[in-house]
């Protein structure tokens, strides 16, 4: 069974044209960095606003974890089956699923950024301030640079669920790596499904690497260096902020 | 709601068919994640492997692993058996760093007091540490219910029947209130069962209450 797959992966006929691996594999990427992207502008800068200034942190900690319970799969064709009517043919399928990609992806950037910002040492913040810093140095100078690994860990795992659900999307009839797992599925064709998983599997697994290198350059070393903590699981700091509320 | 109305026994079926779905991993994940959580936490040099290992499994998509399993288990692609074991895989996942993390908490003040008192090896274990920990594991424990039930619904997409069916159906026929019939009842169950291990945990830890009190 497993041979199969891998001559599945191995046949050169299946990267090339528009169902191929190379095209399909661009499609995911798409999808997911553009909800990304959405993702980014909305979280971050709301989440540095309330840590920094502490404004609404109960409501988010709340619906943070609300959104967790919602399940992915029935949102995704809930919102199709609703609206795909009343959009364009072009964005019908794709409009829809990028919403809910971007609903997906927030929570955890959000709830990150703003746990980073409120975990800084009361000490660092408030020498800050003693130097005369205004509110935005504070932010920027001290709170962001010290908050960089949580919010980086938070991207993380929000690309990763944007990634999973992205093969789900293939389902309400979108391209990407999900294709070749639902199309399998139906044609029966376990090498195709079982190839299509690996991909989004070694697909997920790298971009999380990428990111994790990333991290270990962009965090100032003050902050890693020898007084590493490990960065906290994203999933695990909300739940324990929602415990402190 | 008329799907509710003219198919109660399918919906009742999938609603037992999805608890016992999202609750069985879980247990399994806690009992599989103690003993290695408490490695990682007595033996400093094992954490960073353990957890770095953990991490990376968490990372796989869940549909994806769904389909792998059968070329790993040598199940049948339609088997619950596949989601059992990919949803204990990742609870597993997230609850080693949760035990590990929980029992690093416990101050080692606490622990020498404890010693002095007499308590030696697993009975310390039993009796203090893990006590303490209690928050802390709970909290991952609602993380990694809460999170399965929605993931148990994509097994839907491989035709394992749950909730998840109340979507496919839903989009098969093209009816928006079947699907969101699934939401509510998936949305439901998440709510009922993080509210009982928050009970359970409050159970568990009495000390905490009295602390508050004073």
């Amino acid at each position: 069974m497993i041979g199969n797959v891998f001559d599945w992966l191995a046949d050169g006929s299946h990267w090339s044209g528009e169902d191929g691996i190379t095209n399909r594999l661009i499609e995911h990427l798409q999808y997911s960095f553009g909800a990304l992207v959405f993702v980014l502008i909305i979280g971050i800068p709301l989440g540095l606003f309330i840590g920094h200034t502490g404004k609404g942190a109960v409501a988010i900690a709340g619906s943070a974890n609300a959104l967790r319970a919602l399940p992915t799969f029935g949102l995704l064709v809930y919102v199709v089956i609703q609206f795909s009517g009343d959009l364009p043919a072009d964005w019908a399928y794709l409009g829809p699923s990028l919403f809910v990609l971007v609903v997906l992806g927030v929570p955890a950037v959000l709830s990150n950024t703003y746990a980073g910002v409120q975990n800084v040492d009361p000490a660092a913040r408030d020498a800050a301030r003693g130097m005369g810093m205004t509110g935005w140095q504070v932010l920027w100078r001290v709170e962001v640079p010290n908050a960089l690994p949580l919010i980086l860990s938070g991207v993380r795992s929000s690309m990763l669920q944007i990634i999973a659900t992205a093969t789900v999307a293939a389902y309400v009839t979108l391209g990407g790596l999900g294709r070749f797992m639902i199309d399998g599925l139906s044609q029966q064709d376990y090498a195709q499904m079982a190839g299509g998983a690996i991909l989004v599997a070694v697909l997920a697994v790298a971009l999380d690497l990428v990111m994790a290198v990333a991290q270990r350059y962009v965090v100032s070393r003050g902050i890693t260096g020898r007084y590493a903590r490990p960065a906290p699981n994203a999933d695990v700091v909300a739940a324990e902020s929602r415990l402190e509320v | 709601m008329n799907y509710l109305k003219n198919n109660p026994d399918n919906v009742a079926q999938w609603f037992f068919a999805h608890l016992w779905l999202s609750v069985l991993p879980v247990v399994v994940g806690l009992v599989v994640a103690l003993p290695i959580g408490w490695i990682a936490s007595r033996y400093k040099w094992s954490y960073p492997p353990i957890t770095n290992l953990a991490g990376l499994l968490y990372t796989i998509p869940s549909l994806a692993l769904f389909i792998i399993m059968p070329s790993i288990l040598g199940t049948k692609i339609l088997s619950p058996v596949n989601m059992v074991v990919a949803l204990s895989v990742y609870s597993v996942a997230l609850l080693v760093r949760v035990v590990a993390d929980g029992l690093n908490s416990v101050a080692p003040d606490v622990r020498a007091a404890a010693t002095a008192m007499g308590f030696t090896g697993f009975s310390r274990f039993l009796k203090v540490d893990l006590p303490i920990a209690v928050p802390v594991i709970t909290a991952g424990l609602r993380v990694a219910t809460v999170s399965n039930v929605s993931l148990v619904s994509i097994g839907a997409l491989i035709g394992v029947p749950q909730l998840g069916s109340l979507f496919t159906t839903g989009f098969g026929r093209y009816i928006p209130g079947i699907v969101l019939l699934g939401v509510i009842l998936c949305l439901l169950l998440a709510l009922v069962l993080d509210g009982l291990i928050l009970l359970g945990s409050r159970m568990l830890t009495p000390w905490q209450r009295a602390v508050a009190k004073r």
